[in-house]
């Protein structure tokens, strides 16, 4: 359990929140508190053990609210925190040469950062290439290239550049900073209701004006029986009834749904955003990178000249032991995947540079590279190869060995092609149970696409697409109603983008991208997008599955408390004891620890969100009912009568 | 042939009638309020009223007509009963005091029919057929034309425009109710109601009051109003002779509300949509029906307050039929039914009266609660809950829920504060928990616009005459503006297109789902006052 030191960390602040300023955000605590108050003047004025005890875990009733929320936000502040340890004080060299805090930074200030500097604003690289390391963001330690032009553009504040120079246009303010936007996001700082908890906060008033109304005419009612009852009997009646289990965890449902994404590197800019995912009718999905592979696979070792076959695979393996990148590890699968012997481990390894355009190792004598083929000097043979399989949609990768007089010699070509990612068939398979259509969109060819939308199981492709066609084919979606989501990385994507109700850009990609969408994922990964739907409808079902369970908890405490509030009168009643409850008090006081104890039961799930697995709507709700609604309904029976057990032995109760 | 047996073949000849009667009719007012023509007569009508009947209504500007021409009923009527003793066939019965007239205006007006007042006693035939009986029409017609306006709301999509209401308000009483009534007026003559301007007949050297009964009579049950020309209301011979008109006068009380889930899924493009409404509101008043057909078969004097010609079967089936819709004739006396027995009469108007409920209200009340229920459902599948294609959000689950809560607001406010009353004392018949169901009765039929008495309490004290007056108000037309706001901010909305992932909204789940929902807040709501009175009544 988790939760444990996460609780008594979250008491200090849940105390805090017993400010009633506080209280007033969710109407049905803001009742359990006024309820807590008007009980403990009864126990001051007229004290029983009762009385005390029904005050006291009203106040606890409260308490376990304020902590559920404590905690949720706790976490984030954890997350927040360990942010603005990356947000170094930078100092921005600009490039007239004056020297500025990274905080006085403008909109369009240029800045120079060299090897070993840290990128004092969000920006756009405008000059030079270099490699930076975003460990600090993005948690992935393996440093990525940046150059000005194209889609690889962008920089974050925070970042450090290892290698190089680059000059950088500063594209937001200080304070407004990617990062300080992702402090603010997990801290819950700007956490506003977002619709569809507004329209639940509604329900839930709606439900707590019923109850109110059913327990103050309550009264009269008793007068009129001959049996009338105490205020602090009918505030528990009251606050029992009220939905406060899920009154309890509202905020802190949302709070870790937020949670949740930022957890899988996903930044919303708003909690709409997250709720607009779980509402997706159509996924447009990039075909390269994300359907498939991209071109980084390799499928074919194709020898040139004299050249073996053995030789070819043999040289490519050599050439890509130390590579770590998709393409080379899958050069090394296609070579056989025997791993390096410990003569092959004293090579030196030639990283990729973003000048040579090639990797490759120097064992001995040896000298082996391999890279794109604009990098070597190609016979027409090698050329002939090349040029079809650029054509038909793949990536070539030329080998070649320089013997020791320097002598250099092209060995033959790699294929890397389009492999459909393992796993995409079933996801696609679980979408449409979701009810979300999938539609693949490619630069190929339409009959290219075809082939690899028939074996991806998307429901649709859109081939040849232009950016204007993908933000045509967006706009007809929503003409009919659906909500759309995708995700882009490029300057040409922002429109679309924006125009999706829900548009993921990449960390890679420019800042257009990134100001037009409304999410940002670190990792880069448009398999996300899956997830982010996911975790969206989690937060719905979450808060809709609480408070199924919390109306269907108030059968049993009818069971509990009405037989103990008017047995006396109409002995009849005593009847509906069905829970046998030891004495009218014992049955008050258990129902109302039952109703403080199942808020804090609830916490990990609020926290953690109720399980998702996709499936249709109808086998969703029938399991949801079950649980949450029978669940609900049988829980409290039990729950109560085992809390009068104990509580039957206080004296004074019992 | 026993009483079981009789029963069940009467009730088997009711449920016969209205499925034959179902799709025809139901197809028809589809038809009524979606046809482009109008009528001779109701050209003349709209001429001399000055409305352009082409010219469609936002929802506030139908809000207004509603609220307006229901004020203007009500001020009218007031005025006919304040100066009767100028009327002709006034039968010197003098003029309605200001209390009375107050709570009568309101109870026609607002299709409640509840009665303060013994009618051949006090009310001329001329206050009857100018005043009570045309309101017996237009407030249904306004109920009716409320249920369409938010039907349009749901077919509609991306318009402000709801319909006008003059026009639903001119067919809904030319066309179908008009017609209906007329030849159910004759058949009731057939059948020996009884149809004369005298104020009474000689029978055996006594005399015994009588009226212009079958055209009342016929919108009485047709217009779910439930006001009868004669104190004894549907137990009186000259209301209701036999058998035969008992069972006919309960198909005409159920006959449009059940034909209206009919309509409303000729409307929506999808007829499974009115069937699983109509299954909904089938199964609560099956249930409802056996609960009280067993409680009054099995009470300690069974037949106590029953009509001997109607029996225990032909009274529980009339007495399940006028609280499930918001009639409120009654042809035995609920005070004497068993605590049971009454008590399932009493939460059938808890339940909001949506089983099948009123003409028009009976629909709204129930879509209102699919709202509800679709809402917490549509959450628990992960998306932003939707029905009939509209998403429901802010203000639709605001507009849905200001709709719920008026009823049990007016309800517990008032019965709360006649529990307490020194007065309330003097004007019950019975003390202790039965007395509690008394109140609880007064108020509920007051609220849910029923007008059923349950009996054994006199309730023409001033407290009584303007508290129940202001429940019968608030409960009518808080709920209609509301449903108003909710058609509007629905016609306003985009259609969402029905994908694998939308909730379907035609099966058993679904069904469900609403039943349980409508049973669930009528418990939640009521148990605590219902545990003081019929509960610990039928505990004893």
């Amino acid at each position: 359990m988790t939760t444990k030191p996460g609780l008594a960390a979250a008491l200090p602040e849940a105390l805090k929140k017993l400010d009633p300023r506080h209280q007033l955000r969710s109407p049905v605590m803001f009742v359990v508190w006024a309820g807590s108050l008007l009980v403990t003047v009864f126990a001051v004025t007229d004290p029983s053990v009762f009385t005390i005890a029904v005050a006291a875990w009203l106040w606890f009733t409260v308490l376990f609210a304020n902590l559920a929320e404590a905690v949720a936000e706790g976490r984030g502040k954890a997350q927040a925190d360990s942010l603005r340890r990356t947000k170094k004080d930078a100092v921005a060299r600009l490039v007239d040469g004056d020297v500025v805090a990274g905080t006085e930074l403008k909109i369009g200030d240029l800045v120079v950062v060299e090897a070993g500097e840290v990128v004092p604003g969000d920006g756009d690289v405008v000059e030079g290439i270099a490699t930076v390391d975003e460990s600090a963001i993005t948690g992935e330690s393996a440093p990525v290239i940046r150059e000005s032009g194209g889609d690889r553009c962008a920089v974050t504040g925070g970042t450090t550049v290892l290698s190089d120079r680059i000059v950088v246009r500063i594209t937001t303010k200080p304070g407004e900073s990617f990062v300080d936007r992702m402090i603010a996001l997990v801290e819950g700082a700007e956490r506003q209701k977002t619709p569809n908890e507004i329209a639940l906060t509604i329900l839930l008033s709606t439900l707590t004006i019923i109850f109110l109304l059913a327990v103050v005419a309550l009264q009269p009612f008793a007068i009129y029986s001959g049996g009338e009852q105490s205020v602090v009997v009918l505030t528990a009646l009251l606050v029992c009834l009220i939905p406060t289990t899920i009154g309890a965890l509202l905020s802190a449902i949302g709070i870790a749904g937020m949670d949740r994404l930022v957890q899988r590197n996903v930044l919303a800019t708003s909690g709409k955003a997250v709720e607009a995912a779980g509402d997706i009718d159509t996924l447009l999905l990039d075909k390269t990178g994300t359907i498939t592979w991209g071109n980084r696979r390799a499928t074919e070792f194709i020898p040139v000249g004299p050249t073996s076959d053995e030789t070819l695979v043999a040289a490519a393996r050599l050439a890509s032991l130390a590579d770590d990148t998709p393409e080379g590890r899958s050069i090394l699968e296609l070579a056989g995947g025997e791993p390096a012997s410990e003569h092959e481990k004293t090579g030196e390894f030639v990283p990729f540079t973003a000048q040579t355009r090639m990797s490759g190792i120097d064992l001995g004598e040896r000298s082996i590279r391999k890279g794109a083929a604009s990098a070597f000097e190609l016979t027409d043979t090698a050329r002939e190869i090349v040029d079809e399989i650029s054509a038909q949609g793949g990536t070539p990768l030329v080998v070649a060995e320089n013997d020791h007089s320097g002598n250099g010699k092209v060995l033959g070509i790699i294929r890397l092609s389009d492999v459909v990612k393992p796993g995409m068939r079933e996801r696609f398979a679980e979408l449409r149970a979701m009810g979300i259509r999938t539609v693949m969109v490619t630069g190929d060819n339409p009959l290219t696409a075809k082939a690899i939308a028939e074996e991806a199981g998307v429901d649709d492709f859109l081939a040849e697409a232009k950016p204007e066609d993908k933000m045509a084919l967006i706009r007809k979606e929503q003409e009919g109603g659906r909500l759309v989501a995708m995700t882009g990385d490029g300057t040409n994507d922002a429109p679309a983008l924006a125009q999706a109700d829900v548009g993921v850009a990449m960390n890679t990609g420019t800042s257009a991208a990134k100001e037009a969408g409304n999410m940002v994922d670190l990792d880069s990964d448009p398999t996300k997008l899956i997830e982010i739907v996911e975790i969206g409808k989690q937060l719905l079902i979450t808060r809709g599955a609480l408070t199924t369970f919390s109306v269907a908890n108030d059968l049993a405490k009818y069971f509990a408390i009405l037989p103990a509030m008017f047995a006396a009168i109409y002995p009849a009643l005593d009847r509906l004891n069905i829970m046998h409850l030891a004495t009218p008090q014992s049955a008050i006081l258990s129902a109302v620890i039952f109703n403080a104890l199942v808020i804090v039961a609830l916490i990990p799930l609020a926290l953690k969100g109720v399980r998702y697995r996709p499936s249709s709507a109808s086998a969703l709700l029938r399991r949801n009912l079950l649980i949450y609604g029978l669940g609900g309904v049988v829980t409290p029976f039990a729950g109560i009568w085992l809390i009068d057990l104990l509580v039957r032995l206080i004296p004074g109760i019992g | 042939m026993s009483p079981l047996v009789a029963g069940l073949l009467q009730t088997g000849i009711l449920l016969t009638a209205l499925a034959v009667v179902y799709r025809p009719l139901g197809d028809y007012m589809a038809r009524v309020f979606t046809a482009k023509g109008h009528l001779k007569a109701e050209r003349a009508i709209y001429r001399f009223a000055r409305i352009n009947p082409d010219a469609e209504q936002k929802w506030s500007t139908y809000a207004y007509g509603v609220l307006g021409f229901s004020f203007v009923g009500i001020v009218f009527l007031y005025v006919v009963q304040r100066v009767q003793s100028l009327l002709p066939f006034g039968f010197d019965r003098g003029d309605i005091g200001p209390g009375m007239a107050f709570n009568t205006a309101i109870s026609f007006v607002a299709n409640t029919n509840w009665q303060s007042y013994v009618p051949e006693a006090v009310m001329g035939h001329a206050v009857q057929m100018i005043g009570l009986t045309v309101q017996n029409f237009v407030s249904a017609a306004v109920g009716l034309a409320v249920a369409i306006a938010l039907v349009r709301g749901f077919v509609r999509h991306q318009t402000d425009r709801l319909g006008n209401f003059w026009v639903d308000l001119v067919r809904g009483t030319l066309r179908i109710l008009l017609p209906i009534a007329f030849i159910g007026a004759i058949v009731l003559i057939a059948f020996g109601v009884t149809m004369s301007l005298k104020s009474g007949v000689d029978v055996d050297g006594q005399v015994v009051a009588n009226a212009p009964v079958a055209s009342q009579e016929v919108i009485k049950e047709l217009g779910t109003n439930g006001g009868g020309v004669l104190n004894a209301n549907s137990a009186h011979p000259f209301e209701n002779p036999g058998e035969w008109t008992n069972l006919i006068e309960i198909f005409l009380i159920l006959v449009i509300p059940v034909a209206l889930t009919r309509t409303f899924g000729r409307l929506a493009g999808d007829r499974k949509q009115g069937y699983v409404l109509l299954s909904v509101m089938g199964v609560i008043w099956t249930a409802m029906l056996a609960v009280i057909w067993a409680a009054e078969a099995n009470g300690i004097r069974p037949l106590e307050g029953k009509e001997l010609r109607f029996g225990i079967p032909g009274s529980a089936l009339f007495a399940n039929a006028t609280t499930g819709t918001s009639t409120g004739a009654v042809n035995s006396l609920h005070d004497s039914y068993t605590g049971l027995g009454g008590g399932a009469a009493l939460l059938n108007m808890l339940f909001g009266e949506m089983t099948p409920g009123g003409v028009g209200t009976g629909l709204y009340s129930i879509l209102v609660m699919a709202i509800i229920a679709m809402f917490l459902a549509g959450l628990m599948v992960g998306r932003t809950p939707e029905y009939l294609g509209k998403k429901l959000g802010r203000k639709e689950v605001t507009a849905a829920a200001v709709s719920i809560l008026a009823m049990p607001t007016v309800l517990l406010i008032g019965a709360g504060i006649a529990a307490v009353l020194p007065s309330t004392q003097g004007a019950l018949n019975n003390p202790g928990e039965h007395g509690l169901s008394e109140i609880l009765y007064a108020y509920a039929s007051a609220s849910n616009n029923n007008g059923s008495a349950f009996g054994g309490i006199t309730v023409t004290n001033d407290w009584f005459q303007s508290s129940l007056g202001l429940c019968m108000l608030f409960g009518r037309f808080v709920p209609i503006v509301a449903v108003l706001a909710l058609a509007g901010s629905l016609a306003a909305q985009k259609k969402v297109p029905v994908t694998a992932g939308t909730l379907p909204t035609t099966g058993p789940l679904f069904a469900t789902l609403l039943t349980g929902s409508i049973v669930l807040v009528a418990a939640l709501t009521f148990v605590p006052a219902l545990a003081l009175g019929p509960i610990a009544e039928a505990l004893l």
